[in-house]
C-alpha cells in the first residue's frame, strides 16, 4: 500500500502508477498533449508538470512530468499549485504561438485558465500571443504520439523525428514514400492537433 | 634500457601540434644527431602542458628550463647554446611583461606556481603513447590495490569519503553515484566515460584524454570493480582525432599488458573498454542522451527517474562519469580519502581543471585547488586581461553558466559558492571578457549556442530558447522594447523550471546573470539605442577624427566596400550608408584617428 498526499488529501493506493494515472483515478484531470495510456510515456510536452515534494522536505518542491513520475510513499503532490498553473500557461502559450491555428490548444487554454485577452496576460504571454514572429507553418507540436504509435502499435517505424531544435519535424525515412507504412491510420488517430490526414490510394 | 642525461619534454598537445611541434621535434633530432648528442639527450612527446598561449613549448629536464614559442629556425642555435655550451637561451624563455627579466624555470612562472596537479599529475612528464611511462609514475597501482586488497564497498566508501563530486558539471557525489549502481540489482552492468566535451572554449577533457589516456582506463576499471561491471564505453567526440587515436592506443597496450581483459592481475576480475565516437551534439553531455546515442538512437534525453544507475545502457544499471572525474580516482585510492578531502573547501573537495580562455594573457589549461579565488585564477595564473584593457566579467561553466562581474572576483571556486552568485563550475570553461565586450551580445551568443544545440524534444527548451534568442537579437539590433527585460526574466525562470534536461534548464543562466549584473547595458540598448561597449553593429558608427587624420589614405585603400572618401593629405570621411562596420579602418590606422561612436 502506498500512502501519499495529493492536493492536500491523503491517498492510499495498492499499486504503483504514474502520478497522472493516480490523479485520474481520483477524478483530477491533468492536461497533457504527448501522453497516451497505450504508448510509452514521452515527457516532452511538459504540460502535465506537477509539484512534487517529500514529507521530509515539504518545502523542496520540484516540477515533475506526471506522465512519467510515479507515486511513492510519503510524496506530497500538488497538481494545481500557482507555480504549476504558471508553468502550464507558459508551455501552452508557446505552443499556441507555434501553431496558432490548432484548435485543441485553444480549448486546453480555456480549461487551464490561460486568457486570450492581453490585459490578463503576463509579459511573456503577451509577447507569445502578439509579438513573437511565427517561423513554422504547421499545427504539428512535436508531441511524438504519431511516431510512438507507429513504432508500438503496428510496429512499422514508418515515421520518425528528424533534425533538432526548431528544425525538428516528423518525417518518413529520407522523406520518401514509406515502404513500411500499411496505412493503418494509427498516427492520424492519435494526433492531438489533427495534423496528419489519411488519403485513399487508388 | 638506454639512459639519457637530459630529456626534452616537448608538448604534443593539440595546440602545440597545430603550431608545428612535430616539425620542431624533427629539427631537434636532426641537430642532436649533428652534434652526436642523440645518445645523451632525448626528445619526448608529452601531452598538453597547459600553457597553450605560448606554444609550442618544451621543458628541459633536469633543470626545469621552460621554453616557449619555439621556432624551427632557432633550433640549431638552441641546441648549440644550451646542450653543447650549457647556456640556456633567453630568447625563448617566458617574459611576464615587456621589459621584464625572463624567467628560466617552469616552477617560478606565475602561470604554474598557483596550480595544484592531481587530475593532470602526469602533465608534461610522460609520453601519453607509452604505457611503461604511465606505469613508471605509479600507473595501475591503484587498480592493483583495489583488486587485491579492497572490496567494492570499501572502494565506494573511499570515493564517497574523499568528497569527489562530478566534474562534468552536475557536481553530484561520485561515491554516492557509484553506490547506487552497485546496489542496483543485475548481473550485467556498464560503466561509461563521458568525453563528449561540448562547451565553447573548453578543452579540459580533450587534454586529459590526449595527455594521459591510461588514467581514464585505470579509473574506469576501478569504478567497474566497485559497481560490478565488466564492460566500459568511452564516448569521445570525433572532432578530437588525437584523443581518439591515443585512447585507442592506450586500450590496445593495456590489453597486451593484461590490464584490460580477462583475469586482471590474476584476480579473476574481467573488464574491457570500447570507444564510441560521438558526432558532436552538445546534448550528449546529458547522460541519458549519451546513452541513447550509444544505443544507436537519436541523442535525446529522457525523463529521470529511472536514473542510469537503475536503468541505463540497454536498460541495465550504468554509471557515467566525466573524464576529469575518472582522472581523480587513482589518486584517491592510492593516497586516501583523507588526503583528497584535505584539499579544497567544506563542500567542494580536491582540485578543478579550468580552461582559461578569452581576453586573458595566459590562455591555457589550469588545475587549481577548490577554494582559490576567481581573481587569483585570472590575474595571478592568467596574467590579467590582454592589452591592458579593463576586466569586465568572466563566464564560467560555458553556455550553461553565468557571468561573474568584477565585484564578485573574490568568490572562492566551488560548486555552492558559484551557484550562490548565479553561475556554475560546470565542466570548467572560463571565458574572460573585457570592457569591449557587450554583455547583451554575450548573452545572445551563448543562447544562440544552446538554441542551436537544443534537441527539440521538450517544449520549453525548443520553443523558449528560440523566443529568448529572438528578443536578445532585437535588443542588440536596437529594436528592443521596454518590456523585453521583464519578458526575458519571466521566460528564464520558467524555462529553467520546466525543461526536461539540464541543457534547457541552465540555458537562461547567461541571460539571468547578465541582467542581474549588467542591467544598465540592457537598458542603454533598449532606451537609448546605445551599446556602451560599442560592439553591437546596428548601434555603432565609425567616424574619422579630423584633427588626427593625416590623409595617409591607408584606411580608404583597405576598406573592403569603398566607404571612405578623401584626398591624399586631406581629411577622410566614412560614408555611414556604405560602411559595413568591419573595423578594418580602425585596425590599420596608425594615428588612432578612427573612432567608434554609439
Amino acid at each position: 500500500m502506498i500512502k501519499y498526499v495529493l492536493n492536500g488529501n491523503i491517498i492510499e493506493q495498492e499499486e504503483t502508477t504514474t502520478i497522472l494515472e493516480s490523479a485520474s483515478i481520483q477524478g483530477i484531470k491533468i492536461p497533457t498533449l504527448c501522453n497516451n495510456e497505450h504508448l510509452t510515456p514521452f515527457g516532452g510536452c511538459r504540460l502535465c508538470l506537477v509539484d512534487v515534494a517529500t514529507e521530509k522536505n515539504p518545502d523542496m518542491k520540484k516540477l515533475m512530468p506526471s506522465c512519467t513520475a510515479k507515486i511513492g510513499e510519503g510524496l506530497i503532490i500538488d497538481t494545481h499549485s500557482p507555480k504549476v498553473i504558471q508553468s502550464r500557461r507558459f508551455i501552452l502559450a508557446m505552443l499556441i504561438s507555434r501553431s496558432p491555428k490548432a484548435e485543441e490548444l485553444r480549448s486546453i487554454a480555456k480549461e487551464i485558465g490561460l486568457p486570450e485577452e492581453s490585459s490578463k496576460q503576463t509579459a511573456a504571454e503577451k509577447y507569445l500571443f502578439n509579438d513573437a514572429p511565427s517561423i513554422v507553418n504547421t499545427n504539428c507540436i512535436l508531441c511524438g504520439l504519431c511516431v510512438r504509435a507507429c513504432a508500438e502499435i503496428p510496429m512499422r517505424d514508418a515515421i520518425s523525428f528528424s533534425a533538432r531544435g526548431m528544425e525538428r519535424t516528423v518525417k518518413t525515412p529520407f522523406e520518401k514514400y514509406a515502404e513500411t507504412c500499411i496505412g493503418c491510420g494509427s498516427c492520424a488517430y492519435v494526433c492531438p492537433t489533427n495534423t496528419i490526414t489519411i488519403e485513399e490510394v487508388v | 634500457m638506454q639512459e639519457y642525461r637530459m630529456h626534452l619534454m616537448l608538448c604534443a598537445g593539440t595546440g602545440c601540434v597545430s603550431n608545428r611541434a612535430f616539425d620542431i621535434e624533427k629539427a631537434f633530432n636532426r641537430e642532436l644527431e649533428k652534434h652526436n648528442l642523440q645518445n645523451e639527450i632525448k626528445v619526448i612527446d608529452t601531452g598538453c602542458q597547459g600553457f597553450c598561449e605560448r606554444g609550442p613549448i618544451m621543458i628541459v629536464q633536469p633543470g626545469d628550463i621552460f621554453y616557449e614559442m619555439l621556432d624551427e629556425k632557432d633550433i640549431p642555435y638552441l641546441v648549440e647554446e644550451h646542450f653543447l655550451k650549457g647556456r640556456p637561451v633567453e630568447k625563448h624563455m617566458y617574459v611576464p611583461k615587456d621589459g621584464e627579466v625572463p624567467i628560466p624555470k617552469l616552477s617560478d612562472i606565475g602561470f604554474f606556481k598557483k596550480q595544484k596537479l592531481i587530475a593532470l599529475a602526469n602533465r608534461g612528464l610522460i609520453n601519453p603513447e607509452n604505457i611503461d611511462e604511465y606505469i613508471g609514475r605509479e600507473g595501475y597501482t591503484a587498480l592493483a590495490k583495489v583488486l587485491t586488497e579492497m572490496t567494492p564497498e570499501e572502494v565506494i566508501k573511499e570515493v564517497k569519503d574523499s568528497g569527489l563530486r562530478g566534474r562534468g558539471g552536475g557536481g553530484f557525489s561520485t561515491g554516492m553515484k557509484w553506490g547506487f549502481a552497485h546496489n542496483s540489482p543485475g548481473d550485467e552492468k556498464y560503466i561509461i566515460c563521458n568525453a563528449d566535451e561540448g562547451d565553447p572554449g573548453a578543452f579540459m577533457d580533450r587534454s586529459i584524454v590526449e595527455s594521459d589516456p591510461h588514467v581514464i582506463l585505470e579509473g574506469m576499471a576501478i569504478g567497474a570493480f566497485a559497481i560490478g561491471a565488466s564492460h566500459g564505453f568511452i564516448y569521445v567526440r570525433d572532432e578530437y582525432p588525437l584523443a581518439v587515436e591515443r585512447i585507442n592506443k592506450a586500450i590496445k597496450d593495456a590489453r597486451e599488458y593484461g590490464l584490460l581483459g580477462d583475469d586482471i592481475f590474476g584476480t579473476g576480475f574481467e573488464f574491457d573498454v570500447s570507444v564510441n565516437r560521438g558526432a558532436g551534439a552538445f546534448v550528449c553531455g546529458e547522460e541519458t542522451s549519451l546513452i541513447a546515442s550509444l544505443e544507436g538512437n537519436m541523442p535525446e534525453p529522457r525523463v529521470r527517474p529511472p536514473y542510469p544507475a537503475v536503468a541505463g545502457y540497454k536498460g541495465k544499471p550504468t554509471n557515467i562519469n566525466n573524464v576529469e572525474t575518472w582522472a581523480n580516482i587513482r589518486h584517491i585510492i592510492n593516497r586516501g580519502a583523507a588526503w583528497y578531502s584535505s584539499i579544497g573547501t567544506e563542500t567542494s573537495k580536491g582540485t578543478k581543471v579550468f580552461s582559461l580562455v578569452g581576453k586573458v594573457n595566459n590562455t591555457g589549461l589550469v588545475e587549481v585547488p577548490m577554494g582559490i579565488s576567481v581573481r587569483d585564477i585570472i590575474f595571478d595564473i592568467g596574467g590579467g586581461v590582454m592589452n591592458g584593457k579593463k576586466f569586465k566579467a568572466v563566464q564560467t561553466g560555458g553556455p550553461s553558466g553565468g557571468c561573474i562581474p568584477e565585484s564578485l572576483l573574490d568568490t572562492p571556486v566551488g560548486y555552492d559558492t558559484f551557484a550562490a552568485i548565479g553561475s556554475i563550475v560546470g565542466s570548467g570553461g572560463m571565458i574572460v571578457m573585457d570592457e569591449d565586450n557587450c554583455m547583451v551580445e554575450v548573452a545572445r551568443y551563448f543562447l544562440a549556442f544552446t538554441q542551436a544545440e537544443s534537441c527539440g524534444k521538450c517544449t520549453p527548451c525548443r520553443e523558449g530558447t528560440r523566443h529568448m534568442l529572438d528578443i536578445l537579437t532585437r535588443i542588440t539590433e536596437g529594436k528592443g522594447k521596454e518590456e523585453d527585460i521583464d519578458i526575458l526574466l519571466e521566460m528564464s525562470e520558467l524555462i529553467g523550471a520546466t525543461s526536461l534536461c539540464a541543457l534547457g534548464a541552465t540555458a537562461p543562466n547567461p541571460v539571468l546573470t547578465t541582467i542581474k549584473y549588467f542591467r544598465d547595458e540592457y537598458e542603454a540598448h533598449i532606451k537609448e539605442g546605445k551599446c556602451p561597449a560599442k560592439e553591437c553593429k546596428a548601434l555603432i558608427q565609425y567616424t574619422i577624427l579630423p584633427d588626427k587624420c593625416t590623409g595617409c589614405t591607408l584606411c580608404a585603400r583597405d576598406c573592403p566596400v569603398n566607404a571612405i572618401a578623401g584626398e591624399r593629405k586631406g581629411i577622410h570621411i566614412i560614408d555611414p550608408e556604405v560602411c559595413v562596420k568591419c573595423g578594418i579602418c580602425k585596425a590599420v590606422c596608425n594615428f588612432d584617428a578612427v573612432r567608434i561612436e554609439s
